[in-house]
């Protein structure tokens, strides 16, 4: 049975593939059963906030990649959710297809001292959503986790920071992302807003939203403060 | 008329092994090798931001980063492996595989997937699944691709009568696993499970693609070439019987252990850890079986390239295996989850124990395959040192690294003091990597000198 044909495939091959199969991903699948939540169904009044913010910031950007917004007010809402939803779709394509999930996390441990750096450890329900398909855990991180960074800097912050990394965080061994602008980091095209988008969606349900790191000042600012 | 011919007056056996085909699949292997090497040197120039091609967006090095590990799983290990498995299964049989026809389609069909997932990762469309970052529209090709390979290499295994020898066991299992392998990985956690169960799936993938595809397929090829190198059989077994259904029980079960602290259920990761700590028991069992093989031959490490190659791969397997019992404990996973010393892990396991078997198949088999000698042993010996010594200093490196970023972010210190502090480490890495590299050109030239020697003797 051991070394027969039939025992390998059927044993080893089935049988032993499908007991793991059931262990570590059927079991799982049973326990989260319920449907993903879809696109248009993740946008919050945080993410709409910044989503108008690059509207309003950089107009002509947004006109050449949304066109002009409907003049009536009720229908005006419909069709920011919509484009809102468009660009986080885009965003997180954007997101799997340049790595940036190679160097960036999305999952608080409970575990080194990750929540007082990065806020609440993750949750099942935050990833039931179908911009988690396939999920962006992610296995290394080269840089900051992301998975609370919605709302921590703004929106001119990340173009400046995707055009060319180092000018805002000396040091950072980010490559720069020229090709999110039409040549400056005030003209993001398409792709830029869509990656500033889904950025700024990362978090954006939380209580705790926007999440800062805890901040404590070296001991000597401290003292100096205590002088004044 | 032929000899045979003439004999028995029946047409001529087509050849029992194709050794053109062989050629064909070591060399598109080394080919991709070679780009998987210069994709890995462009991210590590990167991280210490000495990359001249920054903010160029088809050599962004994080498309590259996705085709380096692409390039290594379906380009280098899978040609490589399609080469050594056209040698050695009709050889094991004494069946040719199941037609030439077939054999030749599935190497022009494999080359054209492994080349468009390339084509597709630089220009953006990467699939978000480790390993399997393949874009979505080439997964049923490179499907139906796998099921071709299994019925090519299957029939012939069918034909054998009564019980087969240890290699055929791992082969066996290995085409019906990988097949399964990619369809679970690159289908579910894209259409049908969403968030921590797909992370489960995308976990499992990851694993089984490293343990019921490149490990059997690896191990089987060791259990083939040794014994034929040393002239001696295996030494026992029983343990052969034990490291083949102890890996096809354990190994599978491991999945979870690359998301330990996410929000999958914790009795699994408990259950994980507990396989990965069994699989190093298997893992002994094998490494004991095949230096007991060598006892008596022991000279042979300093004499046999190939099979210094295939033990220092093994001492490398049984350090990755120990570090992996180790690093899946909740403990280790604190600090070195995240981490460099995973890199590290991956190195050792992909480049210092496959790569390196490979590479040993190849020294032994391109002197039988062109019909002449190497053209410089020397430069054999070169590549070795290089290769080993390299990824060597590179997995130490990089483990080292690991263990202090850990310290670094558990102890709360600015982000940016833990990439200051890799910044030695990844120089470091730099130069582990192009000694690497150094020995793939010393192969590659000595390689080409070999090729034109064998064009200018006489057959």
């Amino acid at each position: 049975m051991f070394e027969s044909k039939s025992g390998i495939l059927l044993i080893g091959g089935l049988f032993f593939f499908g007991i793991a199969f059931v262990s570590n991903a059927v079991v799982p699948v049973l326990m989260y059963q319920e449907q993903p939540t879809p696109v248009d169904g993740l946008i919050n009044g945080n993410l709409r906030y910044q989503f108008e913010d690059l509207a309003a910031r950089y107009p002509e950007a947004f006109q050449a990649a949304y066109g002009d917004p409907p003049t009536d007010i009720a229908e005006q809402d419909a069709w920011l959710n919509e484009k809102c939803a468009e660009a986080l779709l885009l965003g997180r394509k954007i997101y799997v297809g340049e790595g940036c999930w190679h160097c960036h996390s999305q999952f608080i441990r409970p575990v080194s001292n990750e929540e007082a750096r990065w806020g609440p450890v993750s949750k099942q329900e935050e990833y039931q959503n179908e911009l988690q398909m396939p999920v962006m855990f992610g296995t290394r991180r080269v840089g900051p986790d992301l998975s609370r960074e919605g709302g921590r800097r703004s929106n001119d912050w990340h173009a400046v920071h995707f055009f060319r990394p180092p000018d805002l965080s000396p040091g950072s061994p980010m490559p720069d992302y020229a090709w999110f602008f039409d040549g400056s980091p005030d003209r993001p095209n398409q792709r830029g807003l869509a990656i500033i988008t889904y950025v700024q969606w990362l978090g954006s349900w939380l209580e705790s939203y926007p999440m800062y790191e805890q901040y404590e000042p070296p001991p000597e600012i401290k003292e100096a403060e205590e002088d004044e | 008329m032929s000899e045979a011919e003439k004999q028995d007056g029946t047409a001529i056996e087509p050849p029992l092994v194709e050794t053109q085909l062989v050629c064909w699949y070591f060399y598109a292997a080394l080919a991709f090798m070679t780009i998987a090497m210069l994709a890995g040197l462009l991210m590590a120039l990167q991280l210490v931001r000495w990359n001249p091609l920054n903010g160029m967006e088809l050599l962004s090095p994080g498309r590259w980063r996705m085709l380096h590990t692409n390039a290594i799983a379906y380009g280098f290990l899978a040609n490589a492996f399609l080469g050594a498995l056209h040698w050695s299964v009709p050889r094991l049989t004494l069946k040719p595989v199941q037609s030439r026809w077939l054999s030749y389609t599935i190497f022009a069909a494999w080359q054209a997937v492994v080349l468009a997932t390339a084509v597709g990762i630089l220009i953006g469309q990467a699939q978000g699944l480790e390993w399997g970052e393949t874009p979505v529209w080439i997964d049923p090709v490179a499907q139906f691709g796998l099921l071709l390979v299994a019925i090519n290499f299957m029939t012939p295994i069918f034909q054998v009568k009564g019980p087969m020898y240890v290699t055929l066991w791992y082969f066996l299992a290995a085409f019906v696993w990988t097949f399964m392998t990619y369809a679970m990985g690159n289908f579910i956690p894209q259409y049908f499970v969403a968030g921590t169960s797909a992370g489960a799936v995308g976990g499992l993938f990851i694993h089984d693609l490293v343990g019921l595809f490149v490990t059997p397929l690896g191990w089987g090829l060791m259990y083939y070439f040794v014994p034929i190198l040393l002239q001696k059989p295996i030494w026992s077994h029983g343990l052969s019987l034990v490291g083949f259904w102890g890996l096809a029980f354990f190994y599978p079960l491991n999945g979870i252990h690359h998301f330990l602290y996410t929000p999958i259920p914790m009795f699994l990761q408990y259950g994980a850890i507990m396989s990965t700590v069994a699989v190093e028991l298997v893992v002994t069992t094998v490494v004991i079986n095949f230096f007991g093989t060598l006892k008596g031959a022991g000279r042979q490490i300093v004499t046999n390239l190939p099979i210094r190659y295939f033990y220092t791969g093994m001492v490398f397997y049984f350090l990755t295996c120990l570090q992996c019992a180790m690093q899946t404990t909740l403990t280790f996973q604190q600090v070195i989850h995240f981490t460099d010393w995973v890199v590290g892990h991956a190195h050792l396991v992909m480049f210092g124990v496959f790569s390196l078997w490979l590479f040993g198949i190849m020294t032994y088999l391109f002197p039988r395959l062109l019909g002449v000698d190497w053209y410089s042993r020397t430069l054999c010996e070169w590549h070795y040192w290089l290769s080993a010594v390299g990824v060597l200093v590179m997995v130490g490196d990089l483990t080292l690294a690991g263990l202090f970023q850990g310290y670094f972010w558990a102890s709360l210190q600015p982000w940016d003091a833990s990439v200051d502090a890799s910044i030695p480490f990844w120089i470091l890495r730099v130069f582990a990597g192009l000694v690497m590299f150094a020995g793939q050109l010393v192969f590659l030239y000595n390689l080409r000198k070999t090729v034109q020697l064998a064009k200018t003797q006489p057959a």
